[in-house]
């Protein structure tokens, strides 16, 4: 194996293996905001683990766009990375990944500076996620034969699958959450109903909490 | 010489994530609800570091490390005024 | 429900000395009858020049903070900044409140007069005018004369304010005026600092404004000639006796409260302050005065002027309780605590006005009061509270006979006054 294939191998691994972790960024993401729980590990992990899993992401893919570019089989300039359709070599497959690489920039250069910006422009660059992981997978797709066929194929199906049943799912908690205008009225609606029975007075660890979205309910 | 900061919550985008409370239990703590009781008094140089730390992993950034006054809230509901601090 | 103007406070030489009524007239008054009482607007012709003056007066908010007005003034007027702006506040709220909207009915050149003042003496670049619904025609006719005679300085916007408890709220005032729902914001910063699109914003209530109208004219001295000397001038009040129709009242501060509210043996308690405020306990509290330093030993403050006498014949804690879940309805819902404890204290309130209760509901009670206090974006949880509080210890024998299946009560009205139904969509906040 010649030192470009080994190049191209590892490029191509790496962005497998990016596609991977940016799956899990996107879940985790999910996870956060709707105030979920990894099992056996304490609330400030799931935010941590996301963050720090989206920095492993970039690491990858900057290694798998080196190793694209430093691979001399075919002409990749390195700008082509950020800048999209910079690239002769597959111009529309490896412009996605470009457009894919730059939200991501745009996300995390905004939560590095999370405290110093307004919350509301933080908040609609990083809903930009649900664009950046769709445009990288296509870009996946596109632009390596292996992910075509095989089990690399099953692997970044299931990582779509995955991906779509998370998004669903956010909607679908968006669409049920009580609107501020009705929390009161849900809030007494709720408190009537408990009243009628015994009601022991927990500490505040062993009950799960009661969001302003009263999507969960005081422990039966 | 430092300047002494407290930790205030933002009431309004506080959703109840409750990260705040695992990260600095010695000045925050969840009521029955699962919101912050922030404890009001300036954070003491040995929890510096523990707070920060907590005001960063805010995932709505909800809770912020503010320069040690008076609590701004309005003074009444009804039409008038405010309370305001004396101007510096 | 009519309202009795300017019905003569008690203390006849006194008040003539005094000068009142100051802000009622007899009639309703428009530009001419105005202009002919108390001259054209005293326009200083710069900035700041008015605020000595009111410092000198001791004039404090009417809006219920009572704050020192001088000191807002000289906030805004000293803020950095080309645009500033300038806000009437009239939007009263409190549902047992009725002077501003008698005010404005009344005497809209005078607050008209007062708005315009307060906004040269800061350097305001924009005027509003805040407002529930009841009395715009009148205001807006007396815009419309005295833009005819080019009376004033600067354009007034006038905006309706949603029938919400909170709309009158200075930081929910700002986001209506800006085209949003009347929801409270976080403070800091404080509107008087950034305010309606950032500028700094002077929000002042209608009554503060007509008082700011009179002493730009007679000075601070004869503001001073009523009151006393730690809180000097007249005051609005809003007057509930079980044995008059409600009245407002222009009274000096400091008068006797029995004298307004009477102090017979059919009255059970009172409530200073409104719905906000504090119950006394009859004839305890039969002594007190209508001034912040009195009503400070009882806990109590006089608000926006709100004065109720409870009679015997009610029920004092089911009005609490009828209160209370008013209150609790009106909840911004923004802050956890508030949105899931008001709700929560209505209840339990209205359990114990019930036949019976739980002994755990005290209790919850307690608890609930202590954590919803000082834990909301703005102030409505810690009114609440303080209503409330003074509601259980005022009425707790009225909680024990309840608890035993009696009540003391023999007229089953409803006394204190509350609009029906409850906000359950965002259109109901603007």
């Amino acid at each position: 194996m010649t030192s470009t294939t080994a190049f191209w191998y590892a490029s191509r691994a790496t962005g497998i293996v990016a596609l991977l972790l940016l799956t899990a960024v996107l879940v985790l993401g999910i996870l956060v905001s709707r105030q979920g729980r990894l099992p056996g590990l304490p609330r400030f992990a799931v935010t941590d683990i996301h963050r720090n899993l989206s920095l492993l992401a970039v690491a990858f893919i900057a290694i798998h766009i080196v190793t694209a570019v430093l691979d001399t089989y075919v002409h990749i300039p390195l700008i082509s990375g950020v800048i999209p359709f910079a690239s002769g070599y597959e111009r529309l497959w490896l412009g996605l990944g470009a457009i894919s690489v730059d939200l991501m920039i745009a996300m995390i250069v905004t939560s590095l500076l999370r405290g110093r910006m307004n919350r509301m422009v933080w908040r609609a660059i990083h809903l930009l996620a649900y664009a950046s992981w769709p445009v990288a997978f296509a870009h996946s797709i596109g632009s390596s034969k292996d992910l075509q066929q095989g089990w690399m194929l099953d692997l970044a199906v299931g990582c779509a699958l995955i991906v779509a049943a998370a998004a669903i799912w956010r909607l679908v908690n968006a669409a049920r959450q009580v609107p501020r205008a009705a929390r009161v009225a849900a809030v007494f609606a709720q408190h009537t109903t408990s009243l009628t029975k015994p009601a022991p007075n927990k500490p505040a660890q062993n009950k799960p909490a009661q969001t302003k979205s009263s999507r969960r309910t005081v422990t039966r | 010489m430092a300047m002494a900061e407290t930790l205030r919550v933002n009431p309004i985008q506080c959703t109840g994530h409750g990260v705040c409370a695992e990260l600095l239990p010695e000045l925050i703590s969840l009521d029955e609800w699962g919101y912050p009781i922030v404890d009001p008094r300036p954070v003491p140089a040995s929890l510096d570091r523990a707070a920060r730390r907590a005001v960063n992993a805010c995932p709505v950034l909800a809770l912020k490390l503010t320069r040690s006054e008076e609590p701004a809230r309005s003074g009444s509901i009804s039409s008038g005024g405010t309370t305001p601090r004396a101007p510096r | 429900m009519t309202t009795v103007v300017n019905e003569p406070a008690p203390g006849g030489a006194a008040r003539q000395a005094a000068g009142l009524p100051r802000l009622l007239p007899r009639v309703p008054e428009n530009l001419q009858t105005h202009l002919a009482r108390f001259g054209p607007t005293p326009y200083r012709g710069k900035v700041g020049a008015l605020i000595a003056d009111v410092e000198a007066a001791g004039l404090t908010g009417r809006g219920g903070a009572a704050f020192p007005v001088h000191r807002k003034l000289g906030v805004v007027a000293r803020a950095r900044g080309a645009r500033k702006v300038v806000v009437a506040n009239g939007a009263e709220s409190e549902p047992a409140s009725r002077k501003d909207e008698l005010l404005l009915r009344l005497a809209p050149n005078l607050v008209l007069d007062g708005l315009q003042l307060a906004a040269e003496t800061v350097g305001a670049t924009e005027a509003h005018l805040y407002l529930h619904g009841a009395a715009r025609p009148e205001i807006l006719r007396a815009l419309a004369e005295r833009a005819a005679r080019g009376l004033d300085g600067r354009q007034v916007t006038v905006t309706q304010a949603p029938p919400r408890f909170l709309a009158g709220q200075e930081t929910a005032l700002v986001n209506r005026l800006g085209g949003g729902p009347a929801l409270p914001t976080f403070q800091p910063p404080r509107v008087s600092e950034r305010g309606l699109g950032g500028a700094p914003t002077l929000v002042q209530n209608v009554e503060t404004l007509a008082h700011i109208a009179l002493i730009a004219r007679y000075g601070p001295r004869w503001f001073r000639a009523a009151g006393t000397d730690a809180e000097p001038g007249s005051m609005l009040a809003t007057v509930y006796r079980p044995d008059m129709k409600t009245q407002v009242v222009e009274t000096e501060i400091g008068t006797p409260l029995r004298d307004l509210l009477g102090d017979g043996a059919d009255i059970q308690a009172w409530l200073i302050g409104g719905y906000h405020g504090t119950w006394l306990p009859m004839p305890d509290a039969a002594g007190t005065t209508l001034d912040n330093a009195t009503l400070r030993r009882f806990g109590a403050a006089v608000g926006a002027g709100v004065l109720v006498a409870l009679p015997t014949d009610r029920c004092g804690l089911t009005e609490a309780a009828r209160v209370a879940g008013y209150l609790a309805a009106e909840s911004a819902g923004q802050c956890g605590p508030c949105l899931n404890g008001l709700p929560r204290i209505a209840a339990g309130l209205a359990e114990l006005a019930g036949a019976g209760h739980r002994r755990q509901t005290r209790a919850d009670l307690e608890r609930w009061a202590g954590l919803v206090t000082g834990r909301g974006a703005c102030n409505h949880p810690d009114g609440t509270v303080r209503f409330v509080r003074s509601a259980l210890t005022v009425f707790a024998p009225e909680i024990t006979r309840h608890a035993r299946g009696q009540c003391s009560a023999t007229n089953r009205q409803p006394f204190l006054p509350l609009p029906a139904g409850m906000p359950t969509s965002e259109e109901d906040w603007t």
